[in-house]
């Protein structure tokens, strides 16, 4: 079956990756630029770059224009509407520490956290040590053979006691959607926080934070096709307004003295130092382009190529994928191969995947496993790129089996 | 300045390899070739860290040659260590610390294996063993 991409060519980097023999399928890990991203760093850039919220000159009112521009993008891109507000980070990683830290005053010894055995370190870590800060209890929800969270064992561990629910919508190493409606009603049900880790989840189909529901949900723009150096913090007011402020300095203080100083509330109360102006401007760019494409055309792309991954793999010998995958990546391991073996070989044949723990060890060391390999698909894949991996997978499989 | 015989070897065979198939089956009989260390040797104070496979390095002197014996469970990276022995073992202390590691895979066509980018922990084995030898 051929399944060529009709958005493939918007990306000028994946035909200099061509010329150079690779294929790109670590798309989870982060992704290539459209044009119309490049477009408008050079803008900004040969322009007149200036500094934010600060300058009354022009160049400074037209950097804050086009940079608060994107902030209005994001919030229809999560249709947010008046529900909240949207905070600029430098990453997904970034932002949850935001919460960690900024949530910390809200906790008492003995409540608990509720997370699930499937987070990137990145949901998993900061509510690690807060934990250890605050001597709170890190409770971890189990999963089901096919890499769900497991909904029965959340309703028993979801209690009372539970003041924050963190879960990823969409998991970087088992690519299966979450049950976020069931899992943030239990939340909600005994008044904890909710944060959605939406990394990969925000990358494929678009998502309503006024559906979800949930109080605060975070994103890196590097992973949908935006520039990286920023994340994205969408926070309902009044889960907003129980943050206190993290990191200090800059734009975010209201008024200073030596001795003390008050600061704005959110968004710039948590948006401290000079924020990547570029990196908004064109994330801005890149989600006018996203938005101009024919969604379902692009899911329904996505899913056909994912069935092919799937469908290719399982007909391979001695394959075992994590979990059952429903799109955007596919783990796996092959019996008796080590995955760095596989992952050198692949290398060597201009193959780009993920080979390792993907910052997911417990939930590796769950599967008994130290490592595996991860292809992740991006929206300008196509046939051809899973062509060559087969060819390539085969040909490593043969030297090594 | 002449090589060590077993390192000579690695050098005439890499020399002539033509693309990555040849190149990865000699890597392959290289770490066959290499032997397996004691379980008693598999210790954490071991380990070398920074590898996406488990592996061990030792190393010690006597009568003045560093002899190192290493292990890991990924034949590739085995291979690689089995050459970057080949070329240090017998050395004394001053000419361990006078090889050129970088310049000796370079030879052998392997340098891309020691790029920044690689976690296949053959960066981490030169760290430990620059440790072992002082
Ligand atoms: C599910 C998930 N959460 C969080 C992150 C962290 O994103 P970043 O490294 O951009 O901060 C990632 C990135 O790999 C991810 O896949």
């Amino acid at each position: 079956m051929l399944l060529p991409s009709p958005w493939r060519a918007d990306f000028p980097a994946i035909a200099a990756l061509q010329r150079q023999d690779q294929t790109y399928l670590d798309n989870a890990a982060t992704t290539q630029k459209p044009q119309a991203l490049l477009d408008a760093l050079t803008h900004y850039y040969a322009n007149g770059a200036a500094n934010v919220h600060r300058a009354q000159h022009l160049p400074g009112a037209h950097a804050t224009q086009a940079f608060e521009n994107t902030r209005h993008k994001v919030t229809q891109w999560l249709n947010a509407g008046e529900c909240g507000q949207i905070v600029f980070t430098h990453g997904a990683t970034s932002a949850l520490n935001l919460l960690a830290y900024g949530l910390e005053h809200q906790f008492n010894p003995g409540d608990e956290i509720v997370i699930s055995a499937l987070e990137h370190h990145a949901n998993l870590l900061p509510w690690q040590q807060l934990a250890q800060r605050k001597k709170l209890t890190l409770v971890v929800l189990p999963l089901d053979a096919d890499g769900v969270i497991d909904l029965d064992a959340a309703a028993r561990l979801i209690t009372p006691r539970t003041r924050l629910l963190a879960v990823s919508q969409l998991s970087n190493v088992l690519g299966v959607w979450q049950p976020l409606p069931a899992l943030l009603a239990m939340a909600k049900a005994h008044d904890a926080l909710t944060v959605v880790d939406g990394a990969q989840g925000v990358v494929h189909g678009r998502h309503d934070v006024q559906v979800l529901g949930c109080d605060f949900y975070v994103f890196s723009s590097h992973k949908l096709y935006g520039p990286d150096g920023l994340g994205v913090l969408f926070g309902r007011h009044e889960a907003l307004a129980r943050l206190q402020h993290w990191q200090f300095g800059g734009e975010m203080v209201q008024d200073a003295d030596y001795q003390h100083a008050t600061f704005r509330p959110a968004p710039l109360g948590f948006e401290a130092g000079t924020p990547p102006i570029a990196s908004v401007i064109a994330l801005g760019a890149t989600l006018n382009y996203l938005a101009n494409l024919d969604q379902a055309a692009v899911e329904a792309h996505e899913a056909a190529l994912h069935a092919l991954l799937v469908e290719g793999l399982k007909q391979r010998q001695g394959i075992r994928l994590l979990g059952s995958p429903q799109l955007a990546l596919v783990s796996f391991v092959v019996e008796g191969v080590h995955n760095a073996d596989l992952a050198h070989l692949l290398t060597e044949q201009g193959i780009a995947v993920r080979a390792g723990h993907h910052c997911a060890m417990p939930l590796l060391k769950g599967f008994g496993l130290a490592g595996a390999i991860r292809v992740s698909l991006a929206l300008y894949n196509d046939s051809e790129d899973l062509e060559r991996f087969f060819v390539a997978l085969d040909q490593a499989l043969e030297l090594l089996q | 300045m002449t090589l060590p015989a077993d390192a000579q070897a690695a050098l005439d065979s890499f020399e002539h390899c033509s693309g990555w198939e040849q190149r990865a089956r000699l890597l392959m009989q290289w770490g066959q070739r290499l032997p397996e260390l004691n379980d008693a040797d598999k210790t954490d104070a071991n380990r070398v860290h920074g590898c996406e496979s488990l592996m061990w390095l030792v190393g010690e002197q006597v009568d003045g040659h560093w002899q190192f014996a290493a292990s890991s469970e990924a034949r590739l990276i085995r291979g690689l260590v089995a050459l970057l022995l080949a070329r240090v073992n017998g050395l004394s202390t001053q000419a361990l610390q006078q090889v050129d590691l970088p310049e000796w895979f370079n030879q052998l066509g392997l340098s891309r294996q020691l790029s920044p980018s690689r976690s296949n922990g053959l960066n981490a084995v030169l760290v430990r063993m620059r440790e072992l030898a002082g």
